[in-house]
């Protein structure tokens, strides 16, 4: 991707870097003696899950621990000087203009009650590069040459008038400004849709070709890192696992932990677990589909009351056969968690018509609903929200026992115990709070809740995308043997390409409210019928890699 | 944005009648009335006849709704009645009560917010730990003190002991200056708190990292994009204090012996003078109320976010 010039020194060089964090009581360790360089112009990827250490080691490079953190040995050398031991004020001169930072979270990463304008011209502004009337028209071309549309509008505009991707591209405008030597690039695209991500990661390129800025790129996506990095660096507990040649990391790894990331990684795996020849067949309407949706239409009334409702989902039909795996595909505004809404029956569809088990939702009301619902239930996305954090795991999985059913509290008891080693949790775990459990526990505890009532159909809304690779190959692991052993319809709602040709039978791609592409897994990945779903195919991270083995 | 004002209108005005009803029925509810302890007391003399002319005019025994259909008629044209007591309008009543309250108020306020910032920023700023803990700890002080026991330990310290203040014959501004202090301290403290917290809140955002990755100074970054995202949430308090402020100036103004609206409610209970109470309760309301719609419309104005219509943005 880049020629490092090996005459001019490295633009960065750590050596030996160990991090400490103080808890109140005593300081753990939290990175041990790492060591890499950048060359200048190079992309360097920072690999790991999370606890690996490698936002920590990001932020003392730009001298942003967090307070209790502290460098306890080592040096972080800057062409050639050691800022490892700086105060913040001679530091405050280096961030911005030397190293600036692309962060991971667009929405919550610019300043809510302040202009882009503002908030771009204030890197010129603190380093005195700019000011006036020449202010004003850097801030301009340099939105501009981030891609963004009519720069001068957006000028005035507040970081909430802005989508995800355009307020990722002002971030990165404010960390090209001033042409740094050095950008660290925090997780940048893993809040924004495939899409979008890929847009953004090719502008990173862009500038950093054009402007020979080195990138230190740091994500747990292996496949961006395969796509994008001349150099891995796989960090592991706050250790340097493997460091070399991206080409030759993927191709050859030598570490054990770096074979078990490239082996969980899903933009890697060539094979589909699902046979393909079962999955066309299950593509075919039969008597055995347990969830027909037929012409679902969802109006809301818009709040500023023009009258002309919007339509979240225009006429959207498929069907799932019992025992298989149905993917609902699409980007933010797609319209997926919508028709997911209408067929958990939370919400009165404007029309069509949707039947679970032989049963038409709309024909249900009242008590009849809420019994409707054990035949169906959730898990959502994000398993430090949907559990009370003051209910024990037994009482969360237990919970739903008691709503449906008068079972006697040592029935409930044997059937929360024996939901919970289905799904692989220890017995210790019972009286732990959520808080003293991993995302990959939670997400357990979570399968487990949503199971203990015996359902049909599970909903799985973008359930594994919060979790670590590895994790994540867990937890899809456990979700294929619950489908075998217990007949499972699974209804799995994913932005994430990758996961969905893995695990389902058959997919829906949804745009815009309206279905564009759907059918076997395989014939729509092989043969797309739209623009649309060949543009999300192709914005898989970790093609390269494809290509390369 | 019209829909938001006058669903904010509708409901001050409801918030305004309802203070003003329950005010009401519970003077009402009280056993005897103004008149009764002014014109019964025996050295005045009067016969039962007189007595039964002078309720006659002031209306006094007709019926309880006709009474509140009346009043209600004459507050909402501004006509708060006679004060039995004192024999003169209550509004006349009031706006030689007012100014001093207002004063006392308004001053106290602004030294409440001002010792509320200095106490959050500074604690923010200050890079010794012990300072830091020293000035968090102010606001759980200042809430425990009684607003008597401050006015005459003020008093006291400032007055007789030091003679920084002079109690007899004090100039206009110079008599304010304790009353003021009293009542801004424990308005002060959930001030501060709030804040303190919002400031720490606001500094774990990323945006605050962000803008420290753009090479900005803590002052920097305390001053241009914490301060404001800070105060926002603290305007809602601030708002709500206000009824902690009119509560706190009829004690103040009680300690030290000020001739204002305190003064003025704390005879009207002793006398029963229901016009003059029925009078201050719905002037605190309507004070309350206006106070309160000013931070709400205030919020469009200084957070764009609340400027565009819900469902606009994509």
């Amino acid at each position: 991707m880049s020629t490092s010039a090996a005459a001019s020194p490295p633009v960065l060089e750590v050596e030996n870097l160990s991090i400490s964090y103080h808890d109140g009581i005593a300081h753990h360790r939290a990175v041990h003696d790492v060591s890499f360089r950048i060359e200048p112009g190079e992309v360097v990827a920072l690999v790991g899950e999370s606890g690996s250490g490698k936002t920590t080691t990001a932020q003392s490079i730009i001298g942003l621990l967090q307070a209790n953190g502290r460098i306890d040995g080592g040096s972080i050398k800057l062409n050639g000087t050691d800022i490892a031991r700086w105060s913040d004020r001679q530091l405050d001169v280096v961030r911005g203009a030397k190293i600036s930072l692309v962060p991971q979270d667009p929405a919550s990463s610019l300043n809510p009650v302040k202009t882009i304008g503002a908030q771009v011209s204030e890197i010129l502004r603190i380093h005195g590069a700019a000011s006036g009337h020449a202010l004003e028209a850097q801030v301009i071309s340099l939105l501009e040459r981030v891609g963004l549309s009519e720069p001068a509008l957006r000028v005035r505009q507040y970081p909430h008038e802005l989508s995800g991707g355009m307020r990722q591209r002002v971030l990165i405008a404010i960390a090209v400004a001033l042409k740094p030597q050095l950008i660290i690039a925090d997780e940048p695209t893993s809040a924004l849709d495939v899409t979008v991500q890929r847009r953004i990661l090719d502008l990173i390129d862009e500038l950093r070709t054009e402007f020979g800025t080195s990138v230190l790129l740091v994500t747990h996506d292996l496949g961006v890192a395969a796509d994008r990095a001349d150099r891995l660096v796989v960090l592991q507990g706050g250790r340097v696992q493997e460091l070399g040649a991206t080409k030759i990391v993927l191709a050859a790894p030598r570490s054990a932990y770096t074979r078990q990331l490239i082996a969980d990684a899903p933009s890697f795996s060539a094979v589909a677990r699902k046979t393909p020849a079962t999955a066309r067949e299950k593509a075919a309407p039969s008597d055995n589909d347990v969830v027909i949706v037929d012409g679902l239409v969802q109006d809301f009334v818009r709040p500023d009351g023009d009258g002309k409702p919007f339509r979240a989902v225009d006429g959207l039909s498929f069907r799932v056969r019992r025992g298989t795996t149905h993917a609902i595909v699409g980007e933010s505004g797609s319209g997926k968690t919508t028709s997911i809404r209408a067929i958990v029956g939370f919400q009165k569809p404007t029309a069509g018509r949707i039947e679970i088990d032989g049963t038409d939702l709309s024909q249900l009301r009242g008590e009849t609903l809420r019994q409707f619902r054990r035949k169906i239930q959730l898990v959502y996305q994000n398993p430090y929200g949907s559990l009370d954090p003051r209910q024990t795991v037994f009482d969360i999985v237990a919970e739903p026992l008691l709503n449906f059913g008068r079972l006697a509290r040592p029935a409930r008891e044997a059937k929360a115990r024996a939901i919970l080693s289905r799904v692989g949790l220890p017995e210790a775990a019972l009286s732990r709070r959520p808080h003293a459990l991993s995302g990959g526990q939670r997400q357990r505890v979570a399968i487990a809740r949503a199971l203990v009532l015996d359902p049909d159909v599970v909903v799985l809304d973008e359930a594994v995308s919060a979790l670590d690779v590895t994790v994540q190959a867990r937890i899809l692991d456990l979700l294929d043997e619950l489908q075998h052993d217990l007949g499972l319809t699974y209804l799995f709602v994913s932005h994430d390409l990758a996961v969905v040709r893995q695990i389902s039978d058959t997919v829906s791609v949804l745009k815009d409210g309206r279905l564009v592409d759907g059918g076997a897994v395989e014939d729509v990945f092989e043969r797309p019928g739209s623009d649309y779903t060949r543009e999300l195919i192709n914005a898989i991270p970790g093609q390269n890699r494809a290509a390369l083995v | 944005m019209s829909g938001y004002l006058l669903n904010r209108l509708g409901q001050a005005l409801f918030v305004l009648w309802a203070a003003f009803t329950i005010s009401f029925v519970l003077l009402q509810a009280m056993p005897g009335d103004a008149i009764l302890i002014k014109f019964q007391n025996p050295e005045l003399g009067l016969n039962p006849q007189q007595i039964a002319n002078i309720r006659a005019s002031y209306a006094a025994d007709s019926a309880i709704w006709v009474q509140y259909v009346q009043t209600i008629g004459r507050f909402s044209t501004g006509n708060f009645g006679y004060s039995v007591q004192a024999g003169v309008p209550v509004s006349t009543m009031l706006a030689a009560h007012l100014p001093a309250t207002l004063k006392l108020a308004s001053l106290g306020f602004v030294l409440a917010a001002v010792l509320a910032v200095a106490i959050a920023f500074v604690s923010s700023l200050t890079p010794f730990a012990w300072l830091r803990g020293a000035l968090q700890s102010v606001p759980s002080l200042f809430i425990s003190i009684p607003t008597f026991w401050l006015g005459i330990m003020l008093i006291q310290i400032f007055s007789f002991r030091l003679k920084l203040v002079p109690v007899i014959n004090p100039g206009p501004w110079q008599e304010l200056i304790l009353p003021v202090v009293t009542l801004a301290v424990p308005i002060s403290a959930p001030l501060a708190q709030v804040l303190v917290r919002n400031i720490d809140d606001v500094l774990t955002r990323p945006f605050v990292a962000v803008a420290r990755a753009k090479g900005a100074t803590r002052h920097w970054v305390l001053w241009r994009h914490v301060a404001k995202n800070a105060l926002l949430p603290t305007l809602t308090i601030a708002g709500v204090l206000f009824g902690e402020l009119i509560a706190g100036a009829v004690v103040t103004e009680t300690v030290f012996g000020l001739n204002g609206i305190g003064g003025l409610t704390e005879r009207a209970v002793g006398s029963q003078d229901a016009a003059v109470l029925q009078a201050i309760v719905v002037l605190s309301a309507l004070a309350f109320v206006v106070i309160n719609l000013i931070v709400d419309l205030l919020f469009p104005v200084l957070d764009p976010r609340l400027r565009t219509k819900a469902g606009a943005t994509a």
